[in-house]
């Protein structure tokens, strides 16, 4: 990973593409790559869809490698939807291949006059930026079927759907996975709205002729990383629980804990929550010929994904995360699977993000539109985005602007972004990270859940509020240093409970790169990516009066803990004094 | 005195995923534990009517007790 190539969509005379050496950003990847960059390049004030704001792609510091579980790629950019600086993680093979082919960043600038839409191609022999008209408006699974016809199947594609091209809020990027679905999201934060603003449909990384990219110390590097699978095979999550179950595990633990938002946050628990289960659903997945158990890359050795057939044995999408689940699922009062799965695959599909569509539909439910429990409305609901009405645009720019628009007083957002799938009234440490983190409301910035109820990595209590600043204060910073890395997060739970898997894959990176790396650098790396989105957001307008939950939280205890979110405003203003 | 005994994930193979059972005064999470024989290094997440609990903790009647292994997700 040697170069950057920018291509300026708005140049005179068509797309240019300019490849250059990393300069200022040498030795980064990932989210410390995306955020250092929007963060010196991108002006705070601008307009996210406008010509201003960057789209920069990169894989992680160790993508490409032989090392496992290394194929996480960030996209970064202002949010459309958050107006803060955001970071967008997916899987999928694209991290894998564009570091190979030795881009650290692939970066979308300026914005094309007229209504062409572009298709990048990247190889071995450079990038070309290709006119296709035919392919607007296609949706993620026509138009991935469409481009393999022409450009095969030994390749990775990065597309928008139509909600992309239609610059909704809610927009992702879908990435393919090793068998070519468009099933691995850039979800969070519009990020696709900011391709489709810079009229980008579709980017085919091809890596023909390429190699793994090489250690500086292959023998360490090797023993490193034979260590470090051994340690994620030998915990029980990384070993056992999420290769069986799968994400969604986590539906009867949270419902148990009485934290699983039920009914647009009006309750901690929801009675048919079993039939939701990771349980039911691996069950279930096995039983119709599907899969419990698949890689969203290839060298993913946990494999927490799967795949969900229909009750024929059609596949339909893959296995739905726990928070699609919830979203789709207890969030809507909905408990039947087979509506979660056709509601994820149309996601997928429309490109957009799960979490946000879920939410924003739980909201509608509670302004009206639609009775909780209601599966067959939220299909059609989800069909309006689908189609482009005036509804479906409303619904498609998220939980904030569908809230405000049908006047509910209870949107669970921070910074106009949605909530995930744990209450913090029920989990004051999850709360912390929702009101602190730079991306607006996001579990994965600091999953305080481990502590709290999964009890990994330590032990907090849930419904108190001591030790939640400095637990979230922590998780963010080791977040924001993995998630440089190209390291599926969820090895967290390994390395927070085995300090020789953490030492591993300290052994990891310094061997790639022939260097020794400490604790103490990963935590520095972390810091440096925090205090750069900090320092963004702030230039953009952002203080700590944002750095909060929506009131309701403080003021309608949930059952049944009755309890509120009781972190004191100056307690949440210490997250980020290190 | 009557608990209700729910398991989770693998602790449902070859036992039960929800069921009422009897056991004298001052039984701890522990013996419950035992009497199931779940080996306590795979238990990961106990709950007692909601509320994350320990090992040594006396159940009283009526209780609802949550056993998970070791489990994470997000
Ligand atoms: S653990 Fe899951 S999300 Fe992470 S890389 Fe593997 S399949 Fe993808």
């Amino acid at each position: 990973m040697d170069k950057i190539a920018r291509i300026d969509m708005g140049a005179a005379g068509g797309p240019k593409v300019t490849v250059g050496d990393l300069g200022q950003y040498a030795g980064l990847g990932g989210r410390a790559m995306t955020s250092l960059m929007v963060a010196a390049e991108v002006h705070p004030l601008a307009h996210a869809l406008g010509a201003e704001n960057k789209l920069v792609i990169s894989p992680g510091m160790l993508s490409g490698t032989t090392g496992s579980m290394t194929g996480r790629l960030s996209v970064g950019c202002k949010s459309p939807l958050t107006g803060t600086i955001k970071e967008s993680n997916a899987g999928g093979q694209a991290a894998q291949v564009l570091a190979r082919l030795g881009y650290a960043a692939v970066v979308l600038e300026g914005k094309p006059e007229g209504d062409d839409l572009y298709k990048i191609v990247i190889n071995k022999d450079g990038i070309q930026v290709i006119a296709d008209n035919s392919l607007k408006l296609m949706d993620n699974y026509p138009l991935v079927a469409k481009l393999r016809q022409e450009y095969g199947d030994k390749v990775a594609y990065m597309t928008i759907g139509s909600a992309g091209e239609r610059k909704l809020l809610a927009a992702s990027i879908a990435c393919t996975d090793p068998e070519l679905r468009p099933t691995r999201h850039c979800g969070r934060g519009g990020v696709g709205a900011v391709m489709g603003a810079k009229r980008v449909k579709a980017i085919i990384i091809d890596d023909a002729g390429m190699k793994m990219r090489p250690p500086k110390d292959p023998e360490k590097y090797r023993d490193a990383n034979r260590k470090f699978v051994e340690g994620l095979r030998k915990h029980p999550v990384t070993g056992e629980g999420l290769p069986a179950y799968g994400t969604n595990v986590l539906t009867n633990v949270l419902n148990e804990a009485g934290g699983y938002p039920t009914n647009n946050f009006k309750s901690g628990q929801f009675a048919e929550s079993a039939s939701l289960s990771g349980e039911t659903q691996a069950a279930l997945e096995i039983q119709r010929g599907g899969s419990a158990t698949h890689g969203c890359h290839r060298g993913c050795v946990i494999q927490c994904s799967g795949i969900y057939n229909d009750k024929d044995g059609n596949y339909v999408t893959k296995q739905p995360e726990y928070e699609t689940v919830w979203s789709h699922g207890g969030h809507c009062g909905i408990s039947n699977l087979d509506t979660v799965a056709r509601l994820d695959y149309m996601d997928d599909n429309i490109g957009v993000d799960t979490i946000e569509m879920g939410v924003t539909i739980g909201v509608a439910m509670d302004a009206g539109l639609a009775e909780f429990g209601d599966d067959a409305a939220a299909i059609r609901l989800m069909e309006e985005v689908e189609k482009g009405t005036p509804l479906g645009r409303i619904l498609g720019s998220g939980a904030a602007i569908t809230g405000k628009v049908f006047g509910v007083e209870r949107v669970p957002v921070v910074k106009d972004q949605a909530l995930p799938a744990y209450d913090p009234r029920a989990i004051q440490g999850i709360g912390v990270t929702y009101a602190t983190t730079t991306q607006g409301a996001d579990h994965t910035a600091g999953y305080a859940i481990a502590t709290n109820i999964l009890k990994v990595g330590g032990d907090v209590d849930p419904l108190k509020t001591e030790g939640q600043i400095e637990l979230s204060r922590n998780l963010q910073i080791a977040t924001a240093a993995i998630d440089s890395t190209g390291m599926c997060l969820f090895i967290a739970f390994a390395i927070m409970d085995q300090p020789e898997t953490f030492q591993a894959l300290l052994d990891m990176l310094g061997s790639f790169n022939g260097i020794t790396m400490t604790g103490d650098d990963v935590v520095a790396l972390g810091k440096k990516v925090l205090s750069a989105e900090r320092d963004f957001n702030t230039r953009a307008g952002f203080n700590k009066h944002h750095d909060r939950l929506p009131r309701f939280f403080y003021n309608e205890p949930i059952a049944p803990h009755n309890q509120t979110f009781m972190m004191k405003d100056e307690e949440l203003d210490e997250v980020f004094n290190w | 005195m009557n608990i209700t005994v729910k398991l989770f994930a693998s602790f449902r193979t070859g036992r039960f995923e929800i069921e009422s059972r009897d056991y004298p005064p001052g039984t701890s999470v522990a013996d419950v534990a035992d009497s199931l024989k779940l080996p306590r290094h795979e238990l990961g997440i106990m709950m007692i009517n909601s509320r994350h609990v320990k090992l040594d903790r006396l159940l009283a009647e009526g209780d609802t007790l949550a056993l998970f292994p070791l489990l994470g997700g997000g």
